[in-house]
């Protein structure tokens, strides 16, 4: 489904991806994780072309990201994102949030985009919400209707790019729940988190990062279990003790 | 002082002078509406990735905004006819002027608007597949206006002043009205202090809105 080949990445002489490579099978759950500064976050932006690269090539379902010929909105429409501040359009309302992408990219007629939206508000429990704004509601509700916002248009494959991390304590699990339950039904996600207890759950691999270069690239179990590189230890120690 | 005035005159010319109220209102509304769309694009091309784009549009900005108002409207007048071979008219000259140079000052604005909307939100709108015409059109415009509106009526109300200087072409608004009424009756007086209360009325009323409309269309964050 995802196909990242050797790309790097530099603003000036500044190296933020070095040679990262790895795939995302369908249906997969694949965790990204690493000290900030990183390049986990720039990594998943380049997925779908938020951020340019360099050199490498990545594939989304066969077609090359960032390629000359590539019709990048085209592309992006079918990948959904969810973003660390959630993003949702403060001068719309819940529904309008849920359908324009639906209307504008997709074409679907008013009537169908928002019986879709509305489905999709009431799956991550907001049915209620509807009618509000963006700012009326609370970070943990954004972001559930943020994740709301890119299922209504059906994609592939969802990239999440720390969605927790702008999140108070009490907020977290409600998303991660909903994270969850899409997970389980079988959709391909590569997700930039540190919740451990996320990937322990559902992740098939976790990739672990470390200033620009792919470090761990491997299965969960031999990620949390049997040995494994220095930094990626310390890293796991600090954000697991507490 | 007071008693050697005579505003009895007034009521006679207020036909006459409802004119010159009528083209200062129609100038500032087309300037503003004409300013603001072209500003917008001006503000548009300057923060384009495109140089050249980029460059032509800010030296138009910057130049406009290094000449006075006054010379603009007088090489307006006077260009026009010698560039088309047609004359036009004081009146017409003078809107297209006001758009001309308005818009400067309101790609200012814009453009101000345009880069207080988050970054976030543009890769938000290109993440949904929007194009970058969608991604301004739907989502980064509209919040930037917003953003911006009690800025534009600031500058509207600035304009409203400015439209007094088009006196120099002898465009009849309501400065000139006021000025030929004055003559007329022998009572310049009396028709100046008349025309600046109007002015300071509508100026007056319009900052009154602008402050109101601060609380009112602040998006709810």
């Amino acid at each position: 489904m995802i196909e990242i080949s050797h790309v790097n990445k530099h603003y000036g002489a500044f190296q933020v991806l070095t040679d990262c490579s790895t795939t995302v099978a369908k249906g997969e759950v694949i965790v990204v994780c690493g000290p900030s500064g990183s390049g986990k976050s720039t990594l998943i932006k380049t997925v779908n072309g938020l951020e340019p690269f360099q050199s490498g090539t990545i594939m989304v379902d066969g077609i090359s990201v960032g390629a000359p010929g590539t019709d990048m909105p085209k592309l992006r429409a079918r990948v959904g994102m969810v973003f660390q501040n959630f993003e949702l359009f403060p001068h719309m309302s819940i529904t309008e949030n849920l359908t324009i992408g639906q209307i504008k990219v997709l074409n679907r007629s008013k009537e169908e985009a928002m019986a879709t939206g509305l489905k999709l508000l009431d799956r991550v429990g907001l049915k209620a919400q509807a009618a509000k704004f963006p700012g009326q509601l609370s970070g943990g509700q954004q972001q559930r209707v943020a994740i709301a916002r890119a299922l209504s248009m059906n994609p592939i494959c969802m990239l999440f790019d720390e969605p927790t991390s702008a999140l108070d304590p009490e907020m977290v699990n409600e998303v991660l729940d909903v994270m969850v339950e899409l997970a389980h039904e079988g959709m391909t996600m590569m997700c930039v988190t540190h919740e451990m207890g996320f990937a322990r759950k559902v992740a098939n691999r976790v990739i672990f990062m470390d200033q620009g270069h792919i470090i761990e690239d491997a299965t969960k179990d031999d990620f949390f279990g049997t040995p494994r590189g220095e930094r990626a230890q310390q890293f796991l120690s600090k954000i697991l003790s507490h | 002082m007071f008693s050697t005035f005579d505003f009895s005159v007034l009521s006679p010319s207020l036909p006459f002078l409802w004119t010159g109220i009528q083209y200062s209102f129609k100038l500032t509304l087309i300037a503003m509406s004409g300013g603001i769309i072209l500003g917008t694009f001006l503000a548009l091309a300057r923060l384009s990735p495109n140089r050249v784009l980029a460059n032509a549009a800010a030296t138009y900005v910057d130049t406009m905004r290094s000449i006075p108002l006054v010379m603009v409207i007088l090489w307006f007048f006077l260009l026009i006819p010698l560039l088309t071979g047609n004359p036009v008219g004081a009146e017409s000259s003078a809107m297209l002027t006001f758009t001309a140079f308005e818009a400067a000052y309101y790609s200012e604005i814009m453009r101000a608007g345009i880069q207080s909307v988050s970054r976030g939100q543009v890769a938000a709108g290109d993440a949904l597949g929007f194009t970058y015409g969608q991604t301004m059109g739907y989502i980064v415009l509209p919040q930037a206006f917003r953003n911006m509106i009690p800025v534009l009526l600031t500058q509207t109300i600035v304009l409203f002043q400015d439209t007094s200087l088009v006196y120099i072409i002898g465009a009849k608004d309501l400065l000139k009205a006021a000025e030929i009424a004055g003559k007329n009756y022998n009572r310049p007086i009396e028709m100046y202090i008349f025309a600046a209360v109007i002015y300071f009325v509508v100026c007056f009323t319009l900052s009154q809105t602008v402050k109101r409309l601060q609380k009112r269309v602040a998006i709810i964050r």
